[in-house]
């Protein structure tokens, strides 16, 4: 039995499985030389989503055969860890205690790192990171530009403990906290600290923790409910997953934290069932925490006891709103209800509950051990700790950034993130996913906070923030994100319902320029109406992308409307093909063309129909000599 | 084994699953979730069959079943290709790669080949952005996918029966 019965064993099983965690804290100032060869080792791989699809368990199984071939069983293991973040060049490997931090690696690349590196202490030049400014390697994690800038609180143990073995977030302090507040806090002073601390929803809205807690502490019933939502449907973000496959007691202690505070006995976790490798980690996390006795009846001895089930979205982003989640789980169609009644009044079975974000849950333990003071001096004046970022889309380097608020959006994009993929020009920033707004050039020097953002017409939402370049066209991003709030719209309110199908189709009518004026007109005055109307977040926020798209960007929606052109080239109707004096009359063209509207005599100049064109771009990929020009 | 002991071997299966939950509406959804993973749909019957179980009128568990993106009323093909159509994949050509799949194979997302060999569908984010934009097939992901990448991906499939 691992049972763990009072706070005094906790305090000791933390310092005893801190052993554990040795090879990873004492680092060495130089690489093993070949006489040390014999020396410890521990070899971490990332294990996350990205990783894992790029064969990372593979590595680690050639890794461990490759060193029981070579007699180092004994002193070297290669094992799973979570998501490094830098997920642009995964799979990570990670050496300790030489703090080596290999990207890219591929399964056979094994071999070479057992026999180079573990046996004659060289370090592989080819796997190291290569700064994309100083085309210099960087052999430490520390020392990279991509980790510099970061500060990790949500995610402090996301590549660092292997997240199916409960004994090494014990030894980073997991449960801990659980520790202290269940034997030495009573209801009110728990609420007080979090209060204290200025946390605020990372789900998007940015409620603070503290006040959503005291008013579900307050309802007097008999059955409260603590629900963590991880329906993370904002397409382009992962970080409430990659923290879920990394750390999953972070989030399982801070629920039972919840409990106690407001008088809950029960939690779920509500989690997008396109999630499978979160939830196995999930599942292994709670079996283990229930036989450590931090989860089921008379928690460390004292009189809290609490539980909690899993429970499974199915495909529905309306789910993140929280009266919608609380509907599906209960086994109903998930659609939203009007507040209040609030779900801290009546939520779950019209019971009390709390809904909280894998994000905000996961900060938790860490602003108990150390401190609200402490957790107050990191950020802005409204917007305390740190936000993880999923930093994507046209950026050097793509991956998971978790940094202060009030880092401004040119450190995350420029210094964190390497600037603009293959040396392209930025055009625009997009946070908060179909909620929030695009951010163009001239206000890249804004500083991340909840109320910043708000004031450009952007928002903090969950925290996607995709790059583009100018090859994305304003008009067509804007089709994209309304078309993805179109097809999640419940349908119970008729202005998103209704009202977004109108806008679509007028976004339709611009990229395929078959618009007046008029539309712009009424795009403008519509959008409007579907933000003031809607009953839920998802309504309310659906028209944002076209709103700050027509503030920043009105002129592109002119070019279309107006000259009937795509600025950026992505729209196929507004594209015209044509063919230059440069042709040499190869006949390559004309024989893909699907539709045999190229005309010309072998070795003379070629001409298109523009009549019958169809802009499918078959011509303009086949010519070898650049001879078509698109406009 | 004929079809039909078939079928009935897997309602057999899903009975003993639902009998390990609560018999009410808060099961519907796992249930259901069980239920595709056995019938690869949720056909009318399964849905009678699920509503009698948890004492939920059949019209209520449809109305979850349409309500659902996850959740599927035809059958789907033995491969199923699913393009990543969320933003960081989207704003790395994911609507290509769409296009190409749906023009080789002739359908259109959403739909099956004629000889139920693949289906097509998008989904939003499956959290590899690193990796965009990104496509599976049966659950293997395929990364960093361009157009002319996609002949290659469906002739792995080719011969599967």
């Amino acid at each position: 039995m691992n049972k763990i019965n009072s706070f005094q064993e906790l305090k000791k099983a933390h310092e005893n499985f801190s052993q554990l965690m040795e090879l990873r804290k004492s680092f060495n100032e130089e690489v093993n030389n070949a006489e040390q060869n014999k020396c410890k080792r521990e070899i971490l791989v990332c294990g996350g989503t990205g990783c894992q699809s790029a064969d990372s368990q593979i590595i680690i199984d050639k890794l461990n055969q490759k060193i029981k071939e070579t007699g180092l069983a004994n002193e070297v293991k290669a094992h799973i860890t979570g998501c490094f973040g830098f997920c642009e060049k995964g799979p990570i490997v990670k050496i300790y205690p030489d703090n080596v931090f290999y990207t890219q690696v591929k399964p056979e690349d094994a071999e070479e790192i057992v026999q180079k590196h573990l046996l004659q202490g060289k370090v592989i030049d080819r796997l190291l990171y290569e700064e994309p400014t100083s085309n210099k390697k960087v052999m430490k994690q520390e020392e990279m530009s991509f980790y510099k800038k970061q500060h990790r609180i949500a995610l402090r143990n996301c590549g660092l403990i292997n997240p199916e073995d409960i004994r090494e977030s014990i030894a980073e302090e997991g449960y801990l906290s659980l520790g202290k507040v269940i034997t030495t806090m009573s209801q009110d002073e728990i609420i007080k600290l979090i209060t204290d601390s200025k946390l605020r929803g990372r789900g998007g809205g940015g409620f603070p923790t503290g006040t959503k807690w005291s008013f579900a502490k307050k309802y007097e019933s008999e059955q409260k409910y603590i629900i963590c939502n991880a329906d993370e449907g904002d397409p382009g973000a992962f970080m409430d997953r990659s923290i879920l496959e990394g750390d999953p007691h972070s989030v399982l202690e801070a629920m039972a934290i919840a409990g106690y505070a407001i008088g809950a006995s029960k939690g779920y976790i509500y989690i997008r069932a396109e999630y499978p490798l979160a939830i196995h980690r999930l599942k292994i996390a709670i079996k283990q925490a229930r036989e450590y006795g931090f989860l089921g009846e008379n928690i460390l001895g004292t009189e809290f006891s609490f539980d909690l089930s899993l429970k499974y979205g199915a495909g529905a982003f309306v789910c993140g709103e929280e009266t919608a989640l609380i509907h599906s789980i209960e086994g109903y169609r998930g659609e939203p209800q009007n507040k209040p009644p609030f779900p801290a009044e009546s939520g779950l079975w019209d019971k009390p509950t709390i809904v909280n974000n894998v994000e905000t849950l996961a900060c938790i333990p860490a602003i108990i051990n150390k401190g609200p003071e402490w957790f107050n001096k990191i950020g802005t004046e409204t917007s305390k700790g740190t936000k993880v970022f999923a930093l994507a889309g046209k950026v050097n380097n793509v991956g998971l950034v978790e940094v202060p608020m009030g880092t401004t959006l040119r450190e995350i994009i420029y210094d964190i993130g390497g600037g603009v993929k293959n040396g392209r020009k930025f055009k625009a920033v997009q946070t908060g996913g179909p909620s929030g707004g695009c951010i163009p050039a001239s206000l890249l020097d804004t500083p991340i906070d909840y109320e910043s953002l708000n004031s450009i017409g952007s928002m903090m939402g969950s925290g996607g923030m995709i790059v583009m370049d100018e090859d994305n066209c304003m008009v067509d991003i804007a089709k994209f994100y309304l078309e993805f709030s179109l097809e999640e719209s419940c349908g119970k309110c008729t202005p998103c319902r209704i009202g977004n199908t109108r806008l679509f189709e007028i976004l339709e009518r611009i990229t395929k320029g078959r618009a007046e004026e008029q539309d712009l007109v009424n795009l403008k005055e519509l959008a409007q109406i579907v933000k003031d109307t809607s009953l839920c977040g998802l309504g309310q926020t659906s028209p944002n992308p076209i709103l700050s798209n027509l503030k920043f960007f009105e002129e592109e929606f002119n070019a279309h409307i107006k000259d009937r052109m795509c600025p950026a080239g992505v729209c196929k109707e507004l594209l015209m093909y044509e063919i230059t004096d440069k042709c040499i009359g190869c006949t390559r063209c004309a024989r893909i063309c699907p539709v045999t509207c190229i005309h010309g005599k072998v070795k003379e100049l070629h001409v298109i129909d523009q009549e019958r064109c169809i802009k499918c771009g078959s011509c303009y990929e086949v010519c070898p000599v650049e001879a078509i020009i698109r406009k | 084994m004929s079809l039909e002991n078939l079928s009935n071997k897997k309602y057999e299966q899903l009975e003993e699953f639902i009998n390990t939950f609560p018999n009410d509406r808060s099961s519907l959804i796992e249930v259901l979730h069980k239920a595709q993973e056995l019938f690869g749909y949720l056909p009318n019957e399964v849905q009678d069959f699920i509503g009698e179980k948890l004492h939920v009128s059949t019209s209520s568990v449809y109305g979850v079943v349409s309500f659902y993106s996850y959740f599927t009323t035809v059958p789907r093909g033995k491969n199923v290709i699913n393009i990543c159509t969320g933003t960081a994949c989207f704003v790395r050509g994911a609507a290509d790669i769409l296009g190409e799949f749906e023009r080789r194979l002739k359908i259109s997302a959403g739909e099956t080949t004629a000889d139920k060999k693949y289906t097509i569908e998008t989904l939003r984010c499956v959290g590899a952005c690193g990796l965009a934009p990104v496509v599976t097939v049966n659950g293997k992901v395929y990364g960093h996918v361009k157009t002319n990448d996609v002949v290659k991906i469906l002739e792995e499939y080719s011969d599967t029966e």
